[in-house]
Formats: C-alpha cells, structure tokens, sequence
C-alpha cells in the first residue's frame, strides 16, 4: 500500500505545482484566456497514450508479473447527463477531485465541506441511479 | 529555484500522464480519482444501496492514494511554496474586480473560499452547491479528468471522449452564463 500512497503524494506535488489546483486557471480555460491547462491536459493524455501503446506492444507486465489489463468502459447516457453535471461543478468549485482533495491538504481547510458535499453528491447519485436514465 | 516556481504545462503535463503507466506497472490499477468518493460511501455510509454494497476494501488502495494526494497537496503548499502573487488574464482580473474579488495572494481566492464565505449564499453554493455537482456528476459520469480525460483517453475509449466533451461543455456554461449570477450575489 505504501507504493500507492507515494504514487498519491507526487501526485498531489505535481496538481500543485502545476497550479490545477488553482480555481483561476480553471476560470481561465473555460474563458479561452490561458493554453495552461489545455497543454497540460493534452500532453498527460498523449504520454498516457504512448505509454499504454508501449505497454501493449511489448507486453510490460506489472511488478509482480501479472498481465495489464484495462477494463473497457461502457457507453451509456450517464457520461452526457453526468459530464454535463460534473462539468458544472468543476467551473464552479474551480477544482476537479484530485484537486479537491490537494487543496484541502495544501490548508484550504474549508475545502473539506466541499469535499463532503462530493460524497454526498456521490451517495445521492447511488440512491437514485435506477431512477436515473442510462 | 525551480521547486518553488510553478511548473509549464509541458512539465507537469508528462509528468501527470505518467501516472497512467505508473499504476498499471505498480499494480494493473486503472488511474482515477472520483472512485474514491464512492468507497467512502461504501465505506460508511452503504445503507444496504446496492451500488454501495461491494467489497470496497479491494479498492483501498485507491483511499490510500487519495490520501497521498492530500499529503502531496500539504508538502508542496508548506515547503515548495511559490511567495509571488498568482499571474492572472488581465481580462479576468478585470471581471473579477466587478464582483469585489482583489486577493492573488493564494491559488484558491480567500474572498470566495473561506470558512466565513461559507455562511452567505455565494460561498455556499460554490463550496457546498459544486461539491455535490462534482461527486453527482462524476459517479453519472462514470469517472472524472483523470479516469475519463486522462485514462480513458489514454486508453482510446471513446465513451471517456464522449464525457470530456460534455466536461468541457458544462464548465463552459457554468463559468460564461451561469457563474456572473452567482457571483455577484
């Protein structure tokens, strides 16, 4: 577990140094003011990319040697319905989870309630996900 | 020194991609964040819902990297600490003057996000309000930026296309139509 929590730690380094954690830039990229998070994002996904081609291409195995397998996701209406939603939120909070969570431990100590209203946003979406269409 | 400056968007941006390769190598776990917060609910609150009822201890190593995230946002913010005013878009900078917002002192404004801006309207619905939208969203959704935007992408999947679409779509919204309201409430 210790692996998990230093992978968590650089993590969280990294979201502030780069300044995700920051509610301007994000005002920024959804006013076309700043190419910040956009090269960010755009260069995390294409070095997620080729490293996941590596990986397949050479058949890299875990640590203890186990294939790597990446599950499938499923269509369903919930990524619109749901996108839209977290999208909402994420202009407004100024912070997506991983930053939530940055922030809260970085001293914004008020950040804990929005990070409770997280769970219970999540716990709602539990209790209603059969109502719900996907 | 470096540390301590912010880091360009082709560093930190690699840098976040690498944890994709990093969790399969380490252990073939999928990056995501907003999982977590459906463990929690496993966790403590399950109340016999069937979304909640699984065995969320498999899934402890994404809390303990949860928990990382938190100590990592604690190491940076207290010893690699940038002391210059956050630089922000003159036009920014602008409209939030039209709403009493003045403090670059912090990456997280104080006049917005404060314990006391929690006890009026506006604080409450940016901290309370967007906290619910982030965990109701995220868990419709299926994932966040890093399991659908970054994972998900990474991975070629194109229902995570699909959600980063409507991601950026309702940030959009919120921060062009929707935020001026809140704001100047």
């Amino acid at each position: 577990m210790l692996k998990y929590l230093l992978a968590g730690i650089a993590f969280g380094i990294i979201l502030v140094k780069a300044e995700l954690i920051s509610w301007f830039r994000i005002q920024e990229m959804f006013r076309l003011q700043s190419f910040h998070l956009y090269g960010i994002i755009g260069s995390a996904v294409v070095t997620g990319m080729i490293a996941v081609m590596l990986i397949k291409k050479f058949g890299i195995k875990t640590i203890r040697g186990e294939v790597i397998h990446i599950p499938d996701k499923k269509f369903h209406k919930g990524n619109i319905y749901g996108g839209l939603i977290f999208g909402l939120g994420w202009a407004l909070t100024g912070a997506c989870p991983g930053p939530l969570l940055a922030q809260a431990g970085g001293g914004a100590t008020v950040i804990v309630i929005t990070l409770l209203s997280a769970v219970a946003g999540t716990w709602v979406y539990g209790k209603l996900r059969e109502r719900l269409p996907h | 020194m470096w540390l301590r400056q912010p880091w360009p968007w082709y560093v930190a941006g690699p840098l976040i991609g690498l944890t994709v390769p990093l969790l399969l190598v380490l252990g073939n776990k999928t990056f995501g964040i907003s999982a977590s917060l459906r463990h929690v609910c496993a966790a403590c609150i399950p109340a016999n819902i069937p979304f909640f009822t699984y065995e969320w201890k498999k899934e402890k190593w994404n809390l303990v990297f949860a928990l990382g995230i938190l100590l990592g946002g604690f190491l940076a913010m207290t010893f690699m600490r940038d002391s210059t005013a956050v630089t922000v878009h003159p036009r920014l900078v602008n409209e939030l003057a039209g709403y009493g917002i003045h403090d670059y002192s912090s990456l997280i404004p104080g006049e917005l996000f404060s314990w006391q801006q929690l006890l009026t309207v506006r604080g409450l619905i940016m901290m309370a309000g967007g906290g619910f939208l982030v965990g109701f969203g995220t868990r419709y959704a299926g994932g966040c930026t890093s399991g659908h935007s970054i994972m998900g992408l990474a991975s070629l999947q194109w229902p995570s296309l699909a959600a980063t679409c409507c991601f950026m779509a309702g940030g959009f919204i919120m921060a062009n139509l929707i935020l001026p309201f809140i704001l100047s409430l």
